[in-house]
């Protein structure tokens, strides 16, 4: 049995998650105002089904996951807005977000597009909640994005702090669980799959033994639930019992993979159409890699059929190396379509496609060799600076690859798409008269 | 599954001439080069650019299809010129607040009048302006 000494005050971690509230809605709100109080809902990829919603939706009835088409006769009667996916607004806010949250403390962990942990270890003498309190305004008057705050001494308890903050108005969008004498009581109201790292298939597993909600593994043994729920559950537990156990991820290093894939509009089986996506996987995967000032060799390129149908189902992926280390757009279509010629086989529907890049390296570490020069000393490198300068000047994808074609059949249904309010030139937010 | 990228053999091109003779004089003076950034943009997670329309601050030198820069960090203060929300859409003004404290959104256009703010107008402020970009 492992001994928890806990460390004495102030030298304890503390961890507070700050996650933003309906981040995709709030970010369409920022630049239409007109949105404020009004019922609002942002669609999943292909417009598929709803995967953010304001509380003023959430109030008519309609939940996370519902599809577009059972939306759809409540817009006759009520005024809803509803959003394709903005990836690029939504992208740019996150990290304008984030930023904002580094200027606070450089113990940062970036978990996910709208929620980072920060580390208060050795602040327990200050107002904790004054100095959250004013993290939250900065945010938001910086960003125009609101969040709420979770202050614990583990970071499965801040998750649920920040819940409670989230959930309790009169918190006023903190909540500090070590003010509260009572954790057990505000675990009770905590569902066991709500519980950061307890999934679906351990919390199914812990309501046949009779476990109710977060409060009862308080009471269980270590080496008991170890046994029952390895040493995954066990820390989960652990962090219940405010013990810490996971430690603040700040490793910010760039991308080690960068994958591209996407569900098509409607099934594919033509050929040309699949390899128009691909390419076009390839074009916004290589930015990327750019962006990051990276250089890669290897690409994956995979393409499936729809589990769900009936229809006869195919699945398969094929990967390559490049000769050099490369950020050449061209290079890694050329590639992919020598794969996919491969791996494609006519007369299935296919779902989906998509493409992975990896073994990527720091474009300024490329090992010179004795042939060919550096992929930053090439004309294709100049190349594709251009082509990301004109880009980002006039929107995305103005100029592209042939390959990509230009009738994109597979291409993803956005049909209400907002403005790239803050990274294209052309489509500012608008100051009338 | 690796495969074969069929690629020719590339052999580099020596284009540059080796150096020699004397160095710039210059070289040791040069520091750095100039950034647009740094002399607009003083707080880049809160700065945003906004597209003009109308004319109704076109003696303060704004323009119809300017873009000013927005940043949101700043306080809003009388004399300064904002972009405000009105009734859900934005409008950029200059910002007056009199004695009383009442908030006055002040075209800069003879042809315009001043708008007094009231509870009932869905008024909140977005930014200040701190610079128009105009193109000549």
């Amino acid at each position: 049995m492992i001994e928890f000494p806990i460390p004495e005050k102030n030298k304890r971690p503390l961890f507070a998650l700050v996650d933003c509230n309906q981040f995709y809605v709030s970010c369409e709100r920022v630049f239409q105002p007109y949105l404020e109080g009004k019922a609002v809902g942002v669609l999943s990829n292909n417009d598929g089904c709803l995967v953010a919603l304001s509380p003023e939706l959430k109030k008519l009835g309609v939940t996370r996951g519902m599809p577009a088409f059972k939306i759809k006769p409540l817009l006759k009667q009520h005024e809803i807005y509803l959003f394709s996916s903005n990836y690029t607004l939504y992208g740019d806010m996150s990290s304008r977000v984030m930023r904002v949250l580094s200027s606070f403390t450089s113990d940062i962990e970036i978990y996910s597009i709208d929620e980072a942990f920060l580390s208060f270890r050795g602040m327990e003498n200050i107002d904790l909640i004054e100095y959250a309190q004013t993290i939250r305004q900065t945010v938001l008057k910086w960003t125009g994005i609101p969040v709420s705050i979770g202050i614990a001494p583990s970071k499965t308890l801040a998750k649920i702090a920040n819940r409670v903050a989230k959930t309790y108005k009169g918190y006023n969008g903190v909540f500090n669980i070590t003010d509260h004498p009572k954790t057990e009581k505000i675990l009770s109201s905590i569902a066991l799959e709500d519980v950061w790292g307890i999934g679906r298939k351990y919390s199914k597993k812990m309501k046949k033994i009779g476990l109710a909600n977060a409060a009862d593994l308080l009471y269980l043994e270590n080496e008991w639930v170890k046994k029952n729920f390895t040493v995954v559950g066990l820390r989960t537990v652990l962090e219940l019992k405010g013990y810490p156990c996971i430690e603040l991820e700040q490793v910010t290093n760039n991308k080690k993979q960068i994958v591209s894939s996407r569900s098509f509009g409607k099934l594919c089986s033509n050929y040309e159409d699949i390899e128009q996506a691909m390419s076009y996987f390839c074009t916004t995967a290589t930015e990327r890699l750019r962006s990051q000032k990276s250089v890669a060799r290897q690409l994956l390129v995979y393409v499936c059929t729809n589990p769900f149908r009936n229809d006869p189902q195919y699945a398969n992926f094929m990967s390559g190396v490049l000769s050099d280390y490369s950020a050449y757009t061209p290079d890694f279509i050329s590639l992919g379509k020598s794969m996919l010629k491969r791996i494609f086989k006519p007369n299935y529907l296919y779902k989906k496609c998509g493409i992975m890049i990896s073994d990527i390296i720091l474009e300024k570490n490329i090992q010179p060799n004795l042939f060919t020069l550096p992929y930053n000393e090439q004309s294709k490198s100049s190349i594709m600076q251009c082509i990301d300068t004109i880009n980002t000047k006039y929107g995305t994808n103005k100029v592209f690859f042939a390959s990509n074609g230009t009738k994109n059949n597979w291409s993803m249904k956005r049909d209400i798409l907002s403005p790239q309010f803050t990274t294209c030139w052309a489509e500012l937010p608008i100051a009338k008269d | 599954m690796a495969i074969n990228n069929n690629s020719p053999w590339q052999m580099p091109f020596i284009g540059s001439l080796v150096p020699a003779g004397f160095p710039s004089p210059a070289q040791d003076y040069i520091e750095a080069v100039l950034d647009l950034n740094e002399l607009l943009i003083q707080h880049p997670a809160a700065t945003y650019f906004v597209r003009v329309e109308g004319y109704s601050m076109v003696d303060s030198g704004i323009n119809p299809n300017d873009i000013l820069i927005v940043d949101r960090s700043l306080e809003a203060s009388d004399g300064k010129v904002i972009i405000a929300v009105l009734d859900g859409e934005f409008t950029v003004k200059r910002l007056h607040i009199d004695k009383n404290g009442n908030y006055f959104l002040v075209p800069e256009n003879a042809d315009y009048t001043p708008i007094k703010v009231t509870d009932e107008m869905g008024f909140s402020i977005w930014g200040v302006v701190t610079n128009v970009i105009h193109k000549l």
